[in-house]
């Protein structure tokens, strides 16, 4: 079921024009409004006027995660704190954290967008849903809340933690959809074991998650263990929370709700547009957000994005999984590379997570080199040298496959990649740039 | 009769041949043969011990990558032409011979030499017919 067909499987144009106007008229609102993006608009001598089509967007200016930083607590809302409904906050590791604040119509506007991801998912009116996402500060939770309510759902309120009496509640109650981070998922299935309930007979059907980057290897492993479709959700609580995108039953990319949510895709070191199908840095403008308006938000997340309509009928665009963060990117011989490409192949190969290292070298001749170090595991040892060569050419080739870069990759013995606080560390680029 | 072999994937990085032959010393295995493969990068360390399964539990107590092979250990007259001839063997009937290498010990007047084949069965099964001596593990600890 598609919850919202207007919006959703609006033809390309059609959409266009829906943006532009919205765009035009968030210029207006934020103009109006004394803060953070009039001085900002007014400085760059930008008005209603300079909006006359949704390309225009690239005249705006961009904010940064920094920028909401600095407005600490409440100096990005266009509205009185009075007329603000919900605030959120999100965990900050330096400085101050971020506060996002939502009126009615945001919240009303993220009940909308979860409906569909619901519906996206496969949800219908009258199934039961246990939200195991944290209620409170952390949108998770009360945004799936709200967008059962919406879409006619029955709610169970869990929350995240008391494991057992998750269980206990999927055993008795037998809800057919749940929504939680995937890592929790994984989590409850090992408890699940451990307490004799079989995940197969009582498990939920779908599965909605988020909140944390997963890849193609968790997903099947959580499909296996629970006898479920894993469906990936997509957000963050400066656009809105979860329901910016979500994945459909084809899982072939997030269906993102473009009509409110605009998405551009950028090279994350030149600011330019990137054509559709290339990894960039994801770029949101919240189109009818009233309590706390962005311009094209940079949300540091990598992805693709794909402009044609799905088997599923919808034609909203779909974002790729996120293929990492703008921090990891490097760039070899001109091409963006993220570590989660690579860790994406060797995890296809082995099955499980392997540790790995990329160095990036240049030769005398000025060319940019790549290698690629895996940690040999005994289930793939043999006393044979052409093997173990195989071996590195075959990893070597599917990296190149999806890099469009060439790669040399090097068995190295276990253990040998430096470990960071746990993690390996992943790149070590020694060029002089 | 095969015997057992004990392979270790090492890098070709300072002292790590070294720290694979002090861990089997440490652990008390003898080593009776030994031969290293090498790509560029890292190599194949092979090893013929009086005690595999407990060198292979050693090695990888120590973080190592290693694992065990069955291999053929045969008796080769030791004069000219004595390898030739085995080898002529495994040619005539189609047996293919991934690697070989010999110890350094002798048997005897003869020569010991381990062979790595993709079927040692039928190897071992066309030498006994040709009459060439294989070597079992109880004679291979003793040396
Ligand atoms: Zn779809």
């Amino acid at each position: 079921m598609i919850f919202n067909e207007q919006a959703e499987c609006l033809s390309r144009s059609g959409l266009g024009e829906l943006q532009g106007k919205r765009l035009k008229e968030l210029v207006g609102r934020v103009s109006a409004c004394p803060g953070f993006y009039r001085e900002k608009l007014a400085a760059s001598g930008i008005s209603t006027g300079s909006i006359s089509s949704i390309e225009d967007i690239r005249k705006l200016p961009f904010t940064s995660k920094d920028d909401l930083r600095e407005q600490y607590p409440f100096k990005m809302f266009s509205k009185k704190i009075g007329q603000i409904r919900e605030l959120h906050v999100t965990s900050g590791t330096t400085g101050n954290p971020i506060v996002v604040g939502y009126s009615q119509e945001d919240i009303d506007l993220w009940a909308e967008v979860i409906a569909r991801s619901l519906c996206c998912a496969g949800a219908l009116p009258g199934d039961m849903i246990q939200v195991a996402y944290g209620y409170g500060l952390f949108t998770g939770g009360l945004g799936l809340h709200y967008g059962s309510l919406k879409l006619g759902l029955t709610v169970i309120p869990c929350s995240s933690g008391q494991t057992k009496r998750q269980l206990k509640i999927l055993h008795d109650f037998k809800p057919r959809i749940l929504a939680c981070t995937p890592s929790y998922a994984l989590y409850m299935a090992e408890t699940a074991r451990e307490m004799g309930i079989s995940a197969a007979e009582d498990g939920w059907e779908i599965g909605i998650f988020g909140a944390e980057p997963w890849s193609q290897a968790m997903r099947k492993e959580i499909e296996q263990r629970w006898g479920m479709s894993a469906i990936d959700i997509y957000g963050l609580s400066e656009i809105i929370g979860p329901g910016v995108a979500c994945e459909c039953h084809y899982k072939k990319g997030l269906h993102i709700a473009a009509d409110v949510f605009y998405p551009e895709v950028i090279d994350p070191k030149t600011l330019q547009p990137l054509a559709p199908g290339y990894p960039g840095e994801l770029v949101l403008t919240p189109l009818t957000k009233t309590g706390m308006p962005l311009l094209r938000y940079r949300t540091r997340d990598i992805v693709s994005i794909d402009y044609s309509v799905c088997k599923c009928g919808r034609s909203s665009p779909r974002i790729s999984k996120v293929l990492g963060r703008t921090d990891d990117m490097i760039v070899v011989r001109g091409i963006n590379i993220f570590p989660s490409q690579i860790e994406e192949v060797l995890l296809a190969i082995e099955g499980t997570e392997p540790h790995y290292q990329l160095v990036v070298d240049r030769g005398r001749n000025g060319l940019d080199s790549l290698e690629v170090l895996v940690e040999l595991k005994d289930s793939f040892f043999s006393d044979e040298i052409k093997y173990l060569q195989n071996f590195e050419n075959r990893i070597a080739k599917e990296i190149e496959s999806v890099l469009s870069v060439g790669v040399k990759v090097r068995l190295v013995e276990p253990k040998s990649i430096q470990r960071s606080e746990g993690k390996s560390k992943r790149i070590i680029d020694k060029r002089n740039i | 009769m095969k015997i057992t072999q004990l392979s270790v994937f090492l890098e070709n990085k300072k002292g790590r041949l070294y720290g694979a032959a002090q861990v089997l010393g440490e652990a008390g295995i003898d080593i009776k043969a030994l031969t290293i493969a090498e790509s560029e990068e890292f190599g194949v360390l092979r090893m013929v011990v009086d005690k595999p399964q407990e060198g292979l539990k050693a090695l990888k107590e120590k973080g190592f990558v290693a694992s065990i092979t069955d291999i053929v250990a045969v008796e080769v007259g030791d004069h000219p032409g004595g390898l030739a001839d085995v080898l002529k063997i495994f040619n005539d009937h189609d047996i293919n011979l991934e690697y070989m290498y010999a110890f350094v010990e002798k048997n005897a007047d003869n020569a010991i030499v381990v062979f790595r084949f993709d079927d040692p069965d039928k190897a071992i099964a066309v030498l006994s017919k040709n009459n060439i001596r294989v070597l079992g593990k109880k004679e291979i600890e003793s040396l």
